[in-house]
């Protein structure tokens, strides 16, 4: 009879993670899964290849956006101020260029040249890593410490239009705070950005 | 006199009809007005509703291409209940409202009332809209305010689902 209950709690749980499809993203706390994807220049990029960083910056995001062009000189500014101190600074783009064109490598490639990207700009072609993130939507943006643990979760900061008027830069008091040695304060937020465009099963 | 009286009410009257038929006649050309919100006005608007049995706000904007195809669903229901009401919520930049918001719905002909919402802290009140929200466009609330329930969906709706889940709701 046991057995049967637990083989009843067993498919009911599997029914509802297959419903919900979430349960399986990690929280703030939680270890970040690491990723092996190609950078815009060819080369297959890892957190493991920046060993020894005292913090990490992930940031899913694309080509098509608003949301992602309106905040990218943020990244951009990121990664010169972090960047230099041994803290990578990593955005990736997850969609699916099949049902959104202009989220292919190729535009990849060139919007990064275009727009001077000085951080590495990193295809999920199988969208594996924004799964394991949790990733709904672009930019969605995490902050790790040395431990690879996820310590915020959430938006760049509170001003998509102005980067001068945001006046809460959630990543970088996160990145701070961090460096301290200090607890994050904010440890997640919320923004308004476009859904990733998942491969249809 | 009664006879230069009626002349002149008929012609007032005439006047009045003809100032009718202008105001309609623009209005179908120029598209409907756009409100423009911030989120309180937003809240208020969700808790107090527009009068309808059943209420739909859709979350979207112009440049939200999965927003753009399902709006043609949302415009049908709309359109096609009586008792069924579609709130359109733009996140289009409020300075897009003329060269982007306007012109769409007038091409696409909307009948379902549209407001832009212009704000850009948008953590201090997505929480308060859904917290089941994550920030991500499309977004749906339908709300049933015969008994208050209320449903959330993060996706872009296919008709059919759409067109089942109203028919539930409103057998």
């Amino acid at each position: 009879m046991k057995s049967i209950n637990l083989l009843l709690i067993a498919i009911i749980s599997f029914a509802m993670l297959s419903l919900t499809g979430r349960s399986a993203e990690p929280d703030v706390g939680q270890k970040a899964s690491d990723f092996n994807l190609k950078n815009v220049d060819g080369k297959m990029i890892s957190l493991s290849d920046f060993k020894g960083a005292p913090a990490y910056v992930v940031i899913f995001t694309c080509n098509s956006c608003p949301y992602a062009k309106d905040w990218e000189d943020r990244i951009i500014d990121l990664h010169a101020k972090y960047a230099s101190r041994g803290i990578p600074v990593l955005a990736i783009n997850p969609n699916d260029p099949s049902i959104s064109g202009d989220d292919s490598f190729e535009k990849m490639v060139e919007i990064s040249k275009k727009q001077n990207y000085t951080f590495p700009y990193l295809f999920d072609q199988q969208q594996t890593a924004a799964r394991a993130y949790g990733a709904t939507r672009t930019p969605h943006a995490y902050v790790l410490d040395k431990n690879m643990v996820i310590r915020y979760i959430g938006a760049i900061d509170n001003n998509h239009k102005n980067a001068k008027a945001a006046d809460k830069k959630y990543v970088e008091e996160a990145v701070e705070a961090i460096l301290q040695n200090k607890e994050v304060k904010t440890k997640s937020t919320k923004a308004i950005g476009c859904t990733i465009k998942w491969t249809k099963s | 006199m009664t006879f230069f009286l009626s002349i002149i009410n008929t012609e007032t009257k005439m006047k009045k009809i003809c100032v009718f038929l202008l105001i309609l006649i623009v209005s179908d050309v120029r598209g409907q007005d756009v409100e423009v919100i911030r989120y309180q006005k937003l809240l208020e608007i969700l808790e107090n509703g527009q009068g309808s049995d059943i209420e739909v706000y859709n979350f979207w904007a112009t440049w939200c291409r999965p927003c753009v195809k399902e709006i043609p669903y949302f415009e049908e229901i709309n359109n096609r209940y009586e008792n069924v009401d579609v709130i359109l919520i733009s996140f289009d930049d409020v300075e897009k409202l003329e060269s982007r918001v306007k012109p769409f719905i007038r091409n696409k002909k909307l009948k379902s009332r549209v407001y832009l919402i212009d704000e850009t802290d948008y953590n201090a009140f997505i929480d308060k809209v859904d917290s089941q929200w994550s920030g991500a466009i499309p977004a749906t609330i339908i709300i049933d305010r015969r008994n208050g329930k209320r449903f959330f969906y993060e996706k872009e709706f296919e008709r059919e689902e759409l067109m089942e889940l109203i028919k539930q709701l409103n057998p």
